[in-house]
């Protein structure tokens, strides 16, 4: 058993109205951030897990988030182990 | 006819709906904890509003999976009555007895306050009731009631008849003011496609009687308990 720190980026998908981002957006304009296209915001969650191995690891969290961590029909999800991306799709 | 309100970590309407179905001779209520695995014998069942398990993660995410929510789905699929209200309309999404999603609130705000929502169809167990067309004066609390389907699912709700309240101006329009939430054709309620299952963001429960502003909600117990009235316990 090894233990894998996986961080998983939830973010809403693409063309989705994100109210939050866009009131984020919005801020940032009135701080004088000039330059700023476009602002969506998401969550990160850090999940630590035993696994044989990496792929073991992944596919685990991978399932996590298609069950629970991200909704299929409003967001996307990645997953990274340390800063490296290796797997990037949504949660259908 | 035996009626089960679930009660969650964070529910906070499940009283109300109590005593909301307590006011109809018709109906017995009782609570269910969340950590219950079985209904018992039922005729329909209540997901109050609240915030259940803190709304951590998404609204609904997490009471999805409580232990009762297996019970509550095959209650469901079989055709049994399944009325979730505010949270209860997100933990419906979530287990995907309805689709869609409910997000945040276009305005970024949690909005208090009394709506009106037209009754778009009577074609349901739940607005038998009503005329077609009658404008309820009902009130909504919630900060993620942004109804959001994909534009397929939106047609079929449309076509099927599914769309059961809209949210519109005190005078039935749907135009600039009526949509409190930034809902997707200002969708306030619709059901499943048996029709069986009822997911709404206003609260019923809360205008029931003259003394809390309005009873233009008794109408959704009222139907309910003719319905029921002809099925066998």
């Amino acid at each position: 058993m090894t233990r894998f720190h996986l961080e998983i980026r939830v973010k809403p998908r693409p063309g989705l109205l994100d109210p939050e981002g866009k009131a984020v957006h919005h801020a940032l304009q009135s701080l004088d951030f000039s330059g700023v296209a476009e602002v969506r915001v998401g969550k990160v969650i850090d999940i630590e897990i035993d696994a044989t191995d990496r792929s073991e690891a992944l596919e685990r969290v991978r399932e996590m988030c298609r069950k629970l961590l991200a909704n299929p029909v409003t967001e996307d999800f990645d997953v990274r182990v340390a800063d490296q991306i290796v797997y990037t799709g949504d949660a259908a | 006819m035996k009626v089960a309100v679930i009660t969650f970590p964070g529910s906070n309407c499940d009283y109300d709906c109590y005593k909301a179905l307590q006011l109809l001779p018709e109906f017995e209520p009782h609570f269910v904890w969340h950590r219950e695995v079985a209904l018992g014998p039922v005729d329909a069942v209540f997901l109050p509003g609240g915030f259940a398990h803190g709304d951590y993660l998404r609204a609904g995410a997490i009471a999805r999976f409580s232990p009762i929510m297996d019970a509550v789905l095959e209650f469901g699929r079989s055709g049994g009555i399944v009325v979730g209200i505010c949270n209860g309309f997100q933990v419906l999404c979530e287990s995907g007895l309805l689709p869609g999603a409910l997000l945040r609130n276009e305005s970024l705000r949690f909005r208090s306050h009394e709506v009106h929502v037209r009754v778009e169809t009577v074609r349901t167990p739940f607005t038998s009731a009503y005329e077609k067309g009658r404008i309820l004066r009902i009130p909504i609390a919630h900060g993620e009631g942004n109804y959001f389907a994909n534009a397929e699912t939106l047609a079929e709700l449309e076509g099927e008849d599914r769309i059961v309240f809209r949210y519109v101006t005190p005078s039935g329009e749907l135009g600039p003011g009526s949509n409190p939430n930034g809902s997707r054709h200002n969708i306030a309620g619709i059901v499943n496609a048996q029709r069986n299952v009822l997911g709404m963001m206003p609260h019923p429960e809360r205008s029931v009687e003259p003394l809390l502003g309005s009873t233009d909600g008794r109408g959704i117990f009222e139907s309910l308990a003719g319905h029921l009235g002809g099925i066998p316990a």
